[in-house]
């Protein structure tokens, strides 16, 4: 295998790992975070409980790092996907990951939506699903996009410890062949191109941010 | 001091306000907060009828639970005591469906206009027959017409945050009238205007109960809003109902306390220079009486007789006052001197002029 073919092969598996699990995690996130927001004590379907329970929950896998939860969730990995090894196996735990990071963040966008506008909705007849669908997740949307570029670049760069697993990528190729080998000029290039990704995730979610907003 | 008080004069049949039939009514309406130091009372048994067709304005000052008496009636917030019936119905009984329903019968707007910063003027509009399950070509239809009706026909597509602040509360007005209300309420629609855009929006609120026959209820501290376009008004002081009436008759002759500081800035009050002269006992010869003669718009039916002012004497002078004309009632007050010597009898003479004649002390002539 070529140098050339080395690096195709790992940016293929970072894209395809990062890709896969950003789109679920923004997904379950996303829906974690209007479970959140709107289980909160006054808000429209007040659960304390269940919130409390789910906050919970979202801190404590906020708390473990990243490489203990990675190990930690073998088995789970298994059960899910059948093997512990690869690319595939390491989105479960990039996933278990993003989901409660993402989540927070989302929740504060939710949050913070005026309340006013909810009132107009109640007031116009809206059913409470309806405020969720045409009130919170739409003004809400600029801070969820920048709350998915946040996720998308720290998954990017817990990707680099998902070689641990056999799951290649990027960082993998840093670590195994700039760092192992003392191929120093390979781990600049891999740095070089990570810093030409997440700059372009960045740019393309300020871009979409921008275009979702019309409160200016 | 001397106070002279007239006789109601005979009211003309006009006066008379039509029997209207209840549309809303309030049954001794109750509700607490728990706020940071201890219980706070919103509303301590409020009862009154609001008539089918009225614009009714319900006024007070900040915390005298006006907010929240506007939004027991389509119960944004349920009181903890008493009814609100609408046409028989006690809506706080209704369940979350029916509510629903009900919701889709009252328009509301807001001071802060509360419109969706991500969907545009026509989408605003929309969304409450979109999520009433209303065709979307009905549903444009509609829009186009109301978005017509409030002058923003060539606004549809733009988003709330290009409008000007007038612009945004009549797409708040398209948007409450697009169910074909029965009701509107208007919870300090125009407290965020300036007074030009306040003028034309108050004007647009009037239009539409003349055009629509809508019951309008509106709720301000300001008694300007209330002058301007209220049929009847009730002013609500810490929770309790502290007058209610025609508005005229509350403007020219008001009983409560809390009314009389409401419209103290409305009042032709006595200029500062003048006050800092008036003495309250003549000293001698040469000196002026000031009057104050106020009119409540009840014993003078067609204005204020030109010729019965002029029969004040040679020696009288109009110092300072005004007069507003209140569906068809002249109230206001006028500020007149007049020889000290010849207090009595010019005294007199104002009180066949006016409903209440006060001296308010002596100046040099």
């Amino acid at each position: 295998m070529s140098m050339l073919d080395r690096y195709l092969q790992a940016f293929g598996q970072t894209l395809a790992m990062v890709s896969l699990s950003a789109a679920l995690a923004i997904v379950a996130g996303l829906a974690l975070a209007v479970v959140l927001t709107v289980t909160t004590p006054g808000n429209l379907y007040p659960r304390p409980r269940l919130n409390k329970a789910l906050s919970v929950t979202v801190n404590t896998f906020r708390a473990i790092p990243f490489i203990i939860l990675l190990v930690a969730m073998l088995p789970f990995t298994r059960f899910l996907v059948g093997t512990t090894l690869g690319t595939w196996a390491a989105v479960v735990p990039l996933t278990a990951n993003l989901i409660p990071f993402f989540a927070r963040i989302a929740q504060v966008s939710l949050s913070e939506v005026d309340h006013g506008l909810v009132e107009a909705a109640r007031a116009m007849g809206c059913r409470r699903w309806h405020i969720v669908r045409h009130v919170l997740l739409p003004e809400a949307l600029p801070g969820i996009i920048g709350g998915m570029t946040v996720s998308v670049i720290a998954m990017i760069n817990a990707s680099a410890m998902a070689g641990a697993v056999g799951a290649g990528g990027l960082g993998d190729l840093a670590i195994r062949y700039g760092y192992e080998r003392y191929e120093t000029r390979v781990m600049f290039e891999v740095i070089v191109i990570l810093i030409a990704l997440v700059t372009l995730v960045q740019f393309t979610g300020e871009w979409l941010a921008r275009r979702a907003d019309h409160r200016r | 001091m001397m106070q002279n008080e007239l006789p109601a004069a005979a009211v003309a049949a006009d006066d008379a306000a039509p029997p209207v039939a209840p549309h809303i009514v309030f049954e001794g309406l109750r509700k607490h907060y728990q706020g940071a130091r201890g219980r706070v009372t919103a509303l301590d048994d409020v009862s009154f009828a609001i008539g089918r067709g009225e614009i009714f304005g319900i006024i007070g000052r900040s915390g005298a639970g006006k907010s929240t008496l506007l939004r027991s009636i389509n119960m944004l917030e349920r009181p903890d005591g008493g009814a609100v019936r609408i046409d028989g119905t006690d809506v706080g009984r209704l369940d979350e469906n029916a509510l629903v329903r009900l919701r889709r019968r009252i328009g509301m707007i807001f001071q802060h206009f509360n419109l969706l910063s991500a969907k545009t003027v026509a989408e605003n509009v929309a969304l409450p027959l979109r999520v009433a399950g209303v065709k979307p070509a009905e549903a444009r239809r509609r829009v186009q017409a109301l978005l017509e009706l409030v002058g923003l026909g060539g606004k549809a597509d733009v988003y709330p945050a290009k409008l000007s602040g007038g612009q945004k509360q009549r797409v708040g007005i398209a948007r409450a009238l697009v169910h074909d209300p029965e009701i509107l309420l208007c919870d300090e629609a125009t407290s965020a205007l300036d007074p030009e855009t306040t003028q034309s929006i108050l004007a647009l609120l009037r239009d539409i109960n003349r055009k629509l026959g809508l019951t309008v209820v509106l709720i301000t501290h300001d008694m300007a809003v209330i002058r301007e376009v209220c049929h009847r008004v009730l002013v609500l002081d810490a929770g309790r109902v502290a007058e209610e009436g025609e508005v005229w008759r509350v403007f020219g002759n008001p009983q409560a306390e809390a009314t009389r500081a409401l419209l103290r800035p409305l009042r032709h009050d006595v200029p500062a220079d003048l006050a800092a002269a008036l003495r309250p006992e003549p000293r001698g010869a040469g000196e002026a009486a000031v009057l104050r003669l106020r009119f409540t718009g009840q014993g003078q039916p067609g204005g204020v007789s030109l010729p019965a002012l002029a029969a004040l004497g040679p020696g009288a002078r109009l110092l300072h006052g005004g007069l507003d004309r209140l569906r068809g009632h002249a109230q206001g007050s006028l500020l007149v001197s007049v020889p000290a010597g010849a207090l009595r009898e010019e005294a007199a003479r104002a009180a066949l002029l006016a409903d209440h004649v006060e001296v308010l002390g002596y100046v040099d002539a």
